[in-house]
């Protein structure tokens, strides 16, 4: 019975995250796309919670749905971006791109079904990282130099953009 | 009945009397807000309909409802109809994850809290986040230039103050050494108004940050250049008229009745008695589950209470004041906030 619902809600988001895919690409305006993105995440998020990855799927909607999308949304604003022009596409795209899809999509196919009896059972990180409070464990305990050196990266890059965007003082 | 049939039937039950109920409190507040500001401002605010203007809500409402919906031709139709409810939406959502009494069940249902999330606090901060898209796509599917500012301002102010507000509540959740809504709460029951996290818990400073950040992720005053009124005319709801308006209206009450849910949940003890001990328990069943309903109202009251407070005197910040606050002041004192709290709550 409970397994049945998580199936339903997986195949319901999965869809809905396809859809939200799709439409990013198809949709003309810019400002149409970046909901479309808002949905995917929002849609992951949902599945990150059926994996029982619960600060995880709290992050998601909080940092990529809520904060950088809100961003990417007032740059479009700001800028008022119009319509795209609808081009037919170079033609490199066609002879490499859909060829490229179609084997990536049959490799990830193969594996998937490959190993599906294990998949099947994942948990992320093999049953320990379920509550925030295991998550938190294994990113200030275990992994808490990549995790600082990472934060300092990250400041390093603020550093670099607010630089860039300094003006010169003439 | 099977238990899944009561599960499913008690829980429609609890979330239909809930979104009732605080529909009622934000038609109620919006009245509140007209006296107590008449008041402030020496008039007498509503009193013709009704018993002291009690039925006011209820003439506003009916008037909002039948009023012609107006359709700008210049608008960009899909977007125009979702951003209200998309606002009112994520205003209502969050009530969700609120614990309003003691957890009293009821066949293994508990009856005062919609869904018991053991991530209910960052819920709470992900729907306020997305909340933002509300007024951000109205002002841009308006194509109304007041509208549009009003917009990329609400968007900017919220984004920034968003960091603060999530920083502020750091402390807390280090205290009770969790993120569900009722740990955090029975942290703070144990001595009354001693163990509160704004007392005990030397929570104090974050409370304030809290409460400041709260006030401009709402877009009330003194930070309501979202809708500043001299300037923008009506801000980002400028061509919505009838429901649609009404949406927006209702969205930014119950924001501010969600903002006292939590201030009080977070930082006064939530529905614990502020005597703590002192007072014996109630021997009859009925007092002892309504007693703490009864607390948490009366503080999440005296919370729209201030906010409503606040308006009517304070003046309006201006918008590089407000970032700079923000940015300069908010957020550097909310993280020494939580280096104070991790030094404090280290040694346990």
């Amino acid at each position: 019975m409970a397994f049945d619902m998580y199936l339903v809600i997986f195949l319901i988001f999965g869809a809905l995250c396809i859809a939200g895919a799709l439409n990013l690409l198809l949709q003309r305006h810019p400002i149409n796309s970046a909901l479309s993105l808002i949905v995917v995440m929002t849609s992951l998020a949902v599945l990150y919670l059926l994996l029982g990855a619960e600060f995880l799927a709290a992050a998601q909607v909080i940092v990529y749905s809520g904060a950088i999308m809100v961003l990417f949304t007032f740059v479009i604003m700001l800028l008022n971006a119009g319509e795209e022009e609808r081009t037919r596409g170079s033609r490199a795209a066609y002879l490499v791109g859909f060829p490229g899809v179609a084997a990536l999509l049959g490799l990830l196919t193969y594996i998937f079904l490959s190993v599906r009896m294990p998949l099947g059972n994942a948990q992320l990180g093999g049953g320990t990282l379920v509550t925030t409070s295991d998550l938190s464990r294994v990113l200030f305990r275990d992994l808490l130099l990549p995790f600082e050196v990472t934060s300092i990266l990250i400041l390093v890059a603020i550093l670099g953009a607010v630089a860039l965007a300094r003006k010169e003082e003439s | 009945m099977s238990p899944l049939l009561i599960y499913v039937l008690l829980s429609i039950a609890k979330v239909a009397v809930v979104t009732v109920v605080l529909l009622m409190c934000v038609a109620y507040t919006v009245l509140l807000e007209r006296k107590v500001v008449g008041r402030i401002q020496n008039r007498f605010g509503p009193s013709r309909v009704g018993p002291f203007g009690l039925l006011q809500p209820l003439a506003d409402g009916l008037k909002l409802f039948l009023k012609e919906d107006i359709m700008p031709t210049s608008v960009y139709r899909p977007l125009y109809i979702l951003a209200p409810v998309i606002a009112l939406a994520c205003a209502l959502l969050s009530i969700a994850v609120v614990p309003f009494g003691a957890n009293i069940q009821y066949r293994g249902i508990d009856l005062f809290q919609i869904s018991d999330l053991n991530i209910g606090l960052l819920v709470i901060l992900g729907v306020t986040s997305v909340g933002v898209y509300g007024i951000a796509l109205s002002g841009w599917a308006s194509n109304n230039k007041y509208s549009l500012l009003g917009s990329l301002r609400s968007s900017a102010q919220m984004v920034s103050y968003e960091l603060a507000l999530g920083l502020s509540l750091v402390g807390v959740v280090i205290r009770a050494g969790s993120l569900r809504l009722r740990d955090i709460v029975d942290v703070q029951a144990t001595h009354g108004i001693l163990s509160w996290n704004v007392f005990g818990g030397f929570q104090i400073v974050a409370f304030f940050i809290y409460l400041i950040a709260a006030y401009a992720e709402t877009n009330r005053a003194p930070f309501d250049l979202v809708e500043a009124e001299s300037e923008l005319t009506g801000g980002y709801h400028t061509e919505y008229s009838s429901m649609k308006f009404a949406m927006f209206f209702m969205a930014e009450y119950a924001n501010m009745i969600t903002v006292g849910c939590v201030a009080t949940l977070l930082f006064f003890g939530g529905w614990s008695s502020p005597f703590g001990n002192l007072l014996p328990a109630p021997n009859n069943i009925v007092i002892q589950a309504l007693l703490p309903i009864f607390w948490f109202v009366i503080k999440v009251f005296f919370f729209v209470f201030l906010y409503i407070w606040v308006r009517g005197t304070t003046p309006r910040f201006r918008y590089d004041q407000l970032m700079g606050f923000g940015w300069k002041f908010l957020v550097p004192l909310a993280i020494a906030n939580i280096i104070v709290a991790a030094l404090i709550y280290a040694p346990r």
